[in-house]
């Protein structure tokens, strides 16, 4: 079984994350039974349909902004975020817009190029689920990656998981 | 200077820990290379020509003598004992080897330094007026800003992957030293009628393959909502700023490819909702801040020194020195003192572990132990005595650190180029050289004046080549190391982007190319005339004509 952490901690997981196929339309694609993650246009196109399964959500390529599932958000099981690659940025202002703009509460998951050296700067901008490529970690190394959640432990400025600047949250000395 | 409390070291320590696990893994083969480049590059650390190159942030160019010591450290056991400043007031190191970096960086942050985001796609080190809190032209000293901005900055987990590059640079004075025009965000501090402090912003400037002068986003943003007009700008280029294409990322190809008002409508859009949020700053934080640089405790002197003056009247040299290197201050009876980093022979803006320590005892004695590093590529002893003006040349000119050519045409800004640079076209280091050697005659120096004179050894324009009065870019023509050369440009509140004369010309044809230029200069110029001035009222064709008209002649000879 796939393992992913979620809050802090290692767990098993079964969301399904659904790709449309070469040929496969948003109308016509065959959805499996449990927990999904569909493509925006599957979504769009079935809404209602998949609203009433309970336990799918909505996965956002790099170029789909938050705005696009803004008003389906109370009817999404999760939403994912994509990262086409590490190095692209996009998911983070996704996701923090998610949180502090739309006001989404739930299972926020990043998915695609996750890596470990990117699992603080997720956390801090709102993702609770990071789920690594399959096959990616060991279980030691993933265990070992949660420690890096910690890294920077006194983060300078406010973002989705603590939005308050250092200076609202500590007095500050004079000099080391 | 400012000084590290225990959340700033922590953080620093924390990150070269990070770093260490990091380098380790890639160096046990966990991390693949495309997955620790952007790390490293984030921590400073280029693979170059010949080795690593780690690039250390020196905070709008302001260092300690404890920081400058340890620089002369690093400089000697991990490198070939000398480092070289850059146009972004940092310094870099050409030869450390990878494994060391961690242990380097560690050291570093044992004298409050580090290397974060000196690289890499993310906020770089924020740049300054080296001249901050001592020029008389300064309306509000920028510095605390920029200290606030690189902690907002410093591991900003959402903007850690940006499109491209990012670089902010602040100015608080009348006249602007710090290029903001040439910056993906510029800030002027200023005031407003009713005397509250605020920022004029640009945004979108930059140099590199497409130039482009930064446009005015707004004219006055409260300085409590700074830091979220900042993270807005930041948002909309992370979101809508290209990625498809590395040469089309950066934040001036959005703003130009929207329009200044679509762009701002945007950023304003979503400043709307941040505005007043939690990182609204406070009067307490800035006051925090602002108390790491209040003036030293200056004496009352006379205005004149009268053994200077003296001095001055003596020596020749000594005047010739003071006339170029030596700056007013805005305290009576003291001066700034620029050293130049441009001696004939050594790269512009190398400095040996030796000539470290040496300037790290004169600041010291003279200077309140601080130094400051200047985007032309020199070093500044910011606060001295005019009464030690004389002790301190004597000093300085023994140690090759008091060549009298601030400002004047052999005090070339210059990126490493070929001789280090893997991305370069062609060599810069050799350009400077030659033509420094060309105009060895210092009286003639002086009679051509105030001029810049720029070069990069590829259109990435490290060397600020477009900003030059004078502009030397290095491009590569089947192989072979070519330069283009452009007049007109220029830095300041009249910042402008040189005009291309024509044809490039080999490396040997350089000097007397420079030559060329500058004789049209002296045979048109009015009195008093500066060489852009001139420029601007002639526009470029006389010095074209010059330039290839001559060049043309000697051909004929040559082939006749
Ligand atoms: C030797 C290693 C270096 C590498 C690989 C390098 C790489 C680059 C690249 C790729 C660009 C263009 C970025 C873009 O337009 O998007 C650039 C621009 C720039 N770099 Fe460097 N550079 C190096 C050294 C330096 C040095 C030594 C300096 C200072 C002397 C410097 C300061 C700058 C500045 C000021 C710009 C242009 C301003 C702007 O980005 O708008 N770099 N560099
Ligand atoms: S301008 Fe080009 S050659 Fe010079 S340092 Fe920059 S990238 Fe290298």
């Amino acid at each position: 079984m796939a393992k992913v952490i979620r809050n802090r901690s290692i767990v098993d997981d079964t969301r399904q994350t659904v790709r449309l196929a070469e040929g496969e339309t948003p109308e016509g694609v065959a959805l499996p039974t449990g927990p999904l993650l569909v493509p925006l246009a599957v979504w769009q196109a079935r809404a209602d349909e998949l609203a009433a399964r309970g336990d799918v959500g909505v996965w956002l390529a790099a170029g789909e902004g938050a705005e696009a599932i803004a008003a389906e958000l109370p009817r999404l099981a999760a939403v994912g975020v994509h990262f086409p690659a590490f190095t692209d940025g996009r998911g983070y202002s996704t996701a923090a817009l998610l949180r502090t703009r739309y006001g989404y509460t739930g299972e926020l998951r990043a998915i695609g190029d996750v890596l470990r050296d990117q699992f603080q700067a997720y956390v801090r901008c709102g993702f609770d689920t990071l789920q690594p490529p399959e096959g990616r970690y060991s279980d030691e190394q993933l265990q070992a990656a949660l420690a890096s959640l910690g890294d920077i432990s006194t983060p300078y400025q406010g973002a989705v998981d603590e939005p308050r600047p250092l200076w609202l949250r500590a007095q500050r000395g004079v000099a080391a | 200077m400012y000084r590290y409390d225990a959340y700033d070291q922590r953080a620093v320590d924390e990150r070269v820990a990070q770093f260490r696990d990091q380098t380790r893994r890639y160096l046990a083969g966990e991390l693949t290379e495309d997955e620790y480049r952007p790390l490293r590059l984030q921590n400073g650390l280029y693979i170059q020509r010949h080795a690593p190159m780690l690039r250390i942030a020196v905070p709008y160019g302001l260092f300690s003598s404890a920081q400058l010591r340890m620089l002369a450290h690093v400089a000697r056991t991990y490198d070939k004992g000398y480092g070289h400043f850059t146009t972004r007031q940092n310094i870099q190191f050409n030869w450390p080897a990878l494994e060391d970096v961690p242990e380097i960086l560690a050291q570093l942050a044992t004298v409050q330094m580090h290397a974060i985001q000196t690289s890499g796609n993310c906020i770089r080190n924020i740049t300054s007026d080296a001249f901050a809190g001592v020029a008389g032209d300064e309306r509000i000293d920028p510095r605390p800003w920029c200290e606030i901005l690189r902690q907002w900055s410093s591991f900003h987990p959402e903007f850690a992957h940006l499109p491209r590059k990012f670089k902010f640079a602040v100015n608080g004075a009348e006249e602007d030293r710090a290029v903001i025009q040439a910056h993906d965000i510029g800030l002027d501090v200023i005031r407003n009628e009713a005397g509250e402090i605020g920022f004029r912003v640009l945004v979108g400037g930059g140099l590199g393959r497409t130039p482009i002068i930064g446009e005015q986003i707004a004219g006055f943003v409260p300085w409590q909502h700074i830091v979220t007009y900042c993270e807005s700008i930041l948002r909309v280029y992370n979101l809508h700023g290209r990625r498809d294409n590395k040469y089309k990322a950066r934040i001036k190809i959005l703003v130009k490819a929207l329009g200044i008002e679509e762009f701002r409508r945007q950023v304003e859009a979503e400043w709307a909702h941040v505005k007043n949020g939690p990182s609204t700053l406070t009067e307490a934080e800035v006051a925090r801040v602002a108390a790491h640089f209040v003036d030293p405790a200056y004496e009352t002197l006379p205005a004149h020194d009268a053994a200077y003056a003296e001095a001055l009247a003596d020596n020749k040299p000594f005047a010739a020195w003071a006339r170029r290197n030596v700056r007013a201050h805005k305290v009576p009876g003291y001066a700034s003192v620029v050293l130049s980093l441009k001696k004939t022979g050594v790269p512009p803006g190398d400095i040996s572990a030796e000539q470290m320590e040496l300037v790290a005892e004169l600041a010291d004695a003279h200077s309140y132990g601080e130094v400051r590093a200047t985007h032309q590529q020199n070093l500044v002893l910011a606060d001295v005595r005019q009464s030690e003006l004389f002790k301190l040349w004597q000093t300085l000119r023994d140690a090759g650190l008091a060549t009298p050519n601030i400002g004047l045409l052999t005090d070339i800004i210059a990126c490493p180029g070929g001789d280090y640079c893997a991305l370069a076209n062609a060599k810069s280091i050799p350009i400077a050289q030659a033509i420094q050697e060309r105009f060895d005659d210092l009286d003639y120096l002086y009679e051509i004046g105030d001029i810049d004179l720029n070069i990069s050894g590829c259109m990435n324009a490290c060397g600020h080549h477009h900003v030059g009065h004078i502009g030397v870019l290095g491009v590569d023509k089947n192989g072979e190391e070519w330069y283009q050369v452009t007049v007109g440009g220029a830095q300041g509140n009249q910042a402008s982007l040189g005009k291309v004369i024509g044809p490039s010309f080999a490396a040997h044809e350089m000097a007397d190319v420079v030559s060329s230029l500058i004789e049209t200069y002296v045979e048109n110029r009015h009195e008093d005339e500066r060489f852009i001035d001139t420029v601007r009222r002639l526009g470029i064709e006389p010095f074209k004509t010059n330039v290839y008209g001559k060049r043309q002649q000697e051909r004929k000879v040559a082939h006749g």
